[in-house]
């Protein structure tokens, strides 16, 4: 069965918090520094967002196991306005540009399995999966 | 593969670190290549660091290797950004590859003949200053005794500026074939143009109409640059202008006519403002200079006037055009 924990995202000290469980949790799972790096960049990020746009969400991390494959599911979910033109937002250039990190494309780079569910006036949930290798 | 990488990074930095050498350098300079070639991230390189070295000086103190963890740490969004930087080169590559079979498909849209009429000389240069043009030049004439020529620009450059003139275009091609004077015939584009086209975009333009007949010149003026009639018997040059609303302000826009009559070896230029506003880094080209210019050559065949005036101003621009660049020249034979 998979193990799932959680943070909740109201202030910037929140996003240290997801960070420490995401790593924990990605330790556990075997990944090595550089991906255990790229997973606390990936959580850094959605975080962020929330603290940013959202103001208030939580991270979830999920330990996964299927078919004998592992790997960690970072879930970030929030209540806020919804992102508006997620073509948009997934576009290479679009946030880096104002200067907000490596923005969603950065995201999905950094993780293995992406998905974006977001309605506006109710909110966002992205769920971002990295496998073991 | 990766064990591999790591195996052959390690022996490089251990000779390194035992001679010190330019060539050991070079070969971590080779090496790196090779690591961008596999697609190898600054983070991972770092990380493949850390273990040889952990082979190479296996007893240095543990904060040594906490210090690489944090250099990881560091270098993750360098990699992200170098990995977004190739996405937008090859996006970039693809852009430039559309907008020249674009810019192809404009060529054959705006085609244009030029007319034979008795006693009349015509040439003319367009070229876009980027891939994509705004400006417009098209004749109309199919017998010897009368020939007409539009000259527009739309205002703004590449893309938009292209796609607006293909809508002109096809305003041009409905109102030519009556048989109404200059300023029908902007009437006709107007009532078109203002229908179809943004209220964004702007579009000026000056119809011409020669008679052979009567040798007189005929034009109407959508908010155009004005015409140069060079009258040979006076050496000077005269504007031709005529009042008139830009295309697509307004759908009851009327165009005032103007007409003169050509002598001997009279000249009529139009233009589009790429030609009057020519930029030099030391700021707009006189208008005494490009009169002077177009004087220079007012000897030879219309088509090489309308040439030479080109090659000058684009030489006096470092070759880089500001603006679309449209020249007609009417010569009186």
């Amino acid at each position: 069965m998979a193990y799932r924990s959680s943070v909740d995202i109201h202030t910037e000290w929140d996003i240290v918090a997801a960070r420490q469980l995401g790593r924990n949790e990605a330790k556990k799972v075997g990944f090595g520094t550089v991906d255990q790096a790229r997973i606390t960049t990936a959580i850094s990020e959605l975080a962020r967002n929330i603290y940013l746009y959202a103001g208030a969400g939580k991270i979830e991390i999920e330990r996964l196991n299927e078919d004998g494959l592992f790997g960690i599911a970072i879930i970030a979910s929030d209540e806020g306005p919804g992102i508006p033109d997620v073509r948009k937002v997934m576009e290479d250039g679009y946030s880096t540009s104002g200067g907000l990190g490596a923005g969603m494309p950065g995201v999905k780079r950094l993780m293995d399995d992406f998905r974006i569910d977001t309605e506006r006036g109710k909110g966002t949930k992205i769920t971002a999966i990295k496998w073991l290798r | 593969m990766p064990q591999q990488t790591e195996k052959e990074y390690k022996e490089i930095l251990r000779q390194y670190l035992e001679n010190q050498s330019e060539q050991n350098l070079y070969m971590g300079e080779a090496f790196s290549r090779k690591l961008i070639e596999q697609d190898i991230s600054p983070e991972e390189v770092i990380s493949i660091h850390k273990s040889a070295l952990k082979d190479v000086l296996p007893g240095l103190p543990s904060k040594v290797w906490h210090s690489f963890d944090f250099l990881i740490e560091m270098m993750i969004r360098y990699g992200l950004a170098l990995k977004e930087h190739q996405s937008l080169v090859k996006r970039q590559e693809e852009m430039q590859l559309e907008m020249e079979v674009a810019s192809k498909v404009q060529e054959t849209l705006l085609k244009t003949k030029i007319p034979v009429v008795e006693g009349m000389d015509l040439g003319y240069v367009t070229v876009p200053s980027r891939t994509m043009s705004g400006d417009y030049i098209y004749f109309v004439g199919n017998d010897m005794d009368e020939a007409g020529v539009a000259v527009a620009d739309v205002m703004g450059k590449g893309i938009p500026a292209a796609l607006c003139m293909s809508m002109v275009k096809f305003g041009m091609d409905s109102a030519s074939h009556s048989s109404d004077g200059p300023s029908g015939v902007l009437s006709v584009i107007n009532r078109i143009v203002e229908k179809s086209v943004n209220d964004s975009m702007f579009v000026t333009m000056m119809y011409g109409r020669y008679d052979a007949k009567s040798s007189t010149f005929s034009y109407a003026s959508a908010g155009h640059e004005p015409a140069l009639h060079y009258r040979a018997s006076e050496n000077r040059f005269v504007e031709l202008d005529a009042k008139g609303l830009l295309l697509g302000v307004s759908p009851e826009a009327r165009y005032e006519e103007g007409s003169v009559v050509l002598d001997r070896d009279d000249f009529i230029a139009i233009m589009t403002d790429g030609v009057t506003e020519a930029r030099t880094p030391e700021g707009f080209v006189e208008k005494d200079t490009i009169l002077e210019i177009i004087s220079s050559v007012k000897d030879r065949p219309a088509q090489e006037m309308a040439e030479h005036v080109f090659a000058e101003l684009d030489r006096m621009q470092g070759f880089q055009l500001q603006d679309d660049f449209s020249l007609v020249i009417l010569k009186k034979e």
